[in-house]
């Protein structure tokens, strides 16, 4: 399917849009999308919630399920902690307290996809105090890939004291559960 | 270290240093945005809980010093005039949002200005960290430093799938937007920065002009920032926009030496008209100074003016922005009375140079 847009580029993203009550069935391509504002793109310092708001305006219905309303009619989910509503966080697109995160979660991964480039897990710092096993699966995880490329490379002995590594610091994760 | 220091001097302490690649990039910025695990965002938050942060912060870190970033002070927002409340912003120490929810907000602003901590901000904690110059592997890595000391007393939510929780979704993650600014007067005057744009968009970066209504850039001063903070890891997101940055630094040297060759006398004329008109006009609105310092910096930064500071385009473009105007007054001040301050102050600060 071309772009409905360029009729250059092939659709990539796909929306049926609804505003005002209508339903309208969107293909367009990722430059299109950014172009013609089917996709905000938020600024700093900027007020966010207008992104967030068009976001949901878009409800990610996939296409081919012509029930759309299936999204609406799911039980109301709230924050224990904060009292926030998912419907609360739809219209303001801000979150309460760090356990909307948690109460949430299930329905986040499009939100995220969409604001962060398809991404909805995080790769960087990890606090240092409540780290603990993290730091030691990240480092697990970096060592995994270097085992992976020695072993790439042919460079067995150099692999063989990764993999002892990895071992060990694995044997003192398990000790640390125990 | 008291409020006052901050409020008379123009620029910062840090600026008045040169940092790499400084004929082009003015400043680079990591901020990182943190919450207390325990209490809700500052949005929905109860006074009470945002008033126990804020006592938090100044029983903690007031007065305290973390390496080369001492004696911090501790600023509540409440207790500052509109004036001083814009010359902060102006500055950068905090942002318009602070400022405007004054209630339970506070900074924290170290002695060289070089680190301000936001509090009760979006988020319970922001942290900048500026350096001059382009550095941005350098501020990251003291970011992380000072998050770590901050982190010895804060216990931070975050969770092991999303990372650092945020109050807005696009921040979540890492927290972080890195940025820089950037003076393009060649690539802006050529109309190539324009073309520009989209590319860099689609790697996620953000292009926005600053001292400028909406997207109009005055002064040709640029901020690149990353979009995505999740997903990706804080020193990739750093390297992707260095990439960037490293590029965009080549293209406007090369459009600096073009427009030399092809149209030198026409730049002369633009740069040394620009310099006749800060030095002796009377009356002179924001923009029109903003885009003669702009020229005139391109005229220091091309070796055509000699003899003046590099800082002044820097220096001016704060001074002569009506909260500092007004703070320089002591009282406040109509459009046209900024305009007669802001010429005289100009031409001040010109005569300093000789
Ligand atoms: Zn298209
Ligand atoms: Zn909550």
């Amino acid at each position: 399917m071309e772009c409905q847009e360029c009729q250059e580029r092939p659709a990539t993203l796909h929306f049926t849009q609804v505003m005002n009550g209508t339903k309208k069935e969107v293909h367009v391509c990722e430059v299109c999308a950014k172009e013609k504002g089917y996709m905000t793109y938020p600024e700093e310092g900027y007020s966010l919630h207008n992104l967030l708001t068009d976001l949901f305006n878009f409800e990610s219905v996939p296409l081919g399920n012509t029930n759309g309303d299936t999204f609406r009619q799911t039980k109301e989910l709230q924050c224990p902690q904060c009292k926030m509503t998912f419907t609360e966080f739809k219209r303001i697109g801000k979150f309460g307290c760090a356990t909307c995160y948690h109460t949430f979660s299930d329905r986040l991964d499009p939100v995220f996809r969409r604001v962060h480039s398809g991404n909805t897990k995080h790769h960087g710092k990890i606090p240092t105090r409540k780290g603990g096993d993290l730091h030691a699966k990240k480092q697990v995880e970096s060592l995994k890939t270097e085992l992976k490329n020695l072993i790439e490379n042919e460079a067995f002995e150099k692999a063989a004291t990764v993999r002892d590594q990895i071992k060990e610091i694995e044997k003192q994760m398990r000790g640390d559960d125990a | 270290m008291t409020l006052q220091q901050f409020m008379n001097e123009a620029i910062s302490p840090w600026m008045r240093e040169d940092g790499p690649d400084s004929d082009i990039v003015l400043s680079s910025r990591i901020r990182l945005a943190r919450n207390f695990a325990e209490a809700s965002f500052p949005l929905i938050a109860k006074q009470e809980v945002l008033e126990e942060i804020k006592v938090f912060f100044q029983k903690e870190y007031e007065h305290q010093s973390f390496q080369d970033y001492q004696d911090f002070a501790f600023v509540p927002i409440r207790g500052l005039s509109p004036v001083e409340k814009r010359v902060l912003v102006e500055k950068h120490l905090i942002s318009p949002h602070l400022a405007k929810h004054a209630e339970s907000a506070a900074t924290l602003i170290s002695e060289n200005e070089q680190v301000s901590v936001m509090i009760n901000e979006e988020d319970h904690i922001r942290i900048q960290m500026y350096f001059p110059g382009f550095q941005l592997n350098k501020a990251l890595k003291k970011a992380f430093e000072f998050d770590d000391w901050l982190e010895e007393k804060v216990n931070y939510a975050f969770d092991e799938t999303r990372g650092y929780l945020t109050s807005c979704p696009t921040n979540v993650g890492t927290g972080m937007r890195a940025s820089v600014m950037m003076h393009l007067p060649a690539l802006a005057i050529t109309g190539q920065l324009n073309r520009m744009i989209p590319a860099i968009n689609q790697l996620g970066l953000v292009v926005r002009g600053i001292y400028g209504e909406g997207s109009e850039a005055v002064g040709n001063v640029f901020q690149i920032s990353n979009q995505i903070t999740l997903g990706k890891s804080e020193e990739d997101i750093v390297e992707d926009l260095q990439s960037v940055v490293k590029q965009l630094i080549e293209h406007e040297r090369k459009a600096r030496s073009r427009l030399v060759d092809q149209s030198g006398t026409q730049l002369e004329d633009r740069i040394y008209r620009s310099y006749g008109v800060l030095e002796y006009s009377r009356i002179i609105e924001s923009m029109e100074a903003a885009k003669c310092l702009s020229n005139v910096r391109l005229g220091i930064d091309l070796g055509i003016i000699k003899n003046v500071s590099r800082h002044i385009l820097n220096e001016l473009m704060i001074l002569t922005q009506p909260g500092f105007l007004q703070q320089y007054a002591k009282k406040t001040l109509t459009a046209n009375e900024r305009d007669v301050l802001r010429a005289s102050l100009i031409r001040e600060r010109l005569q300093l140079e000789k």
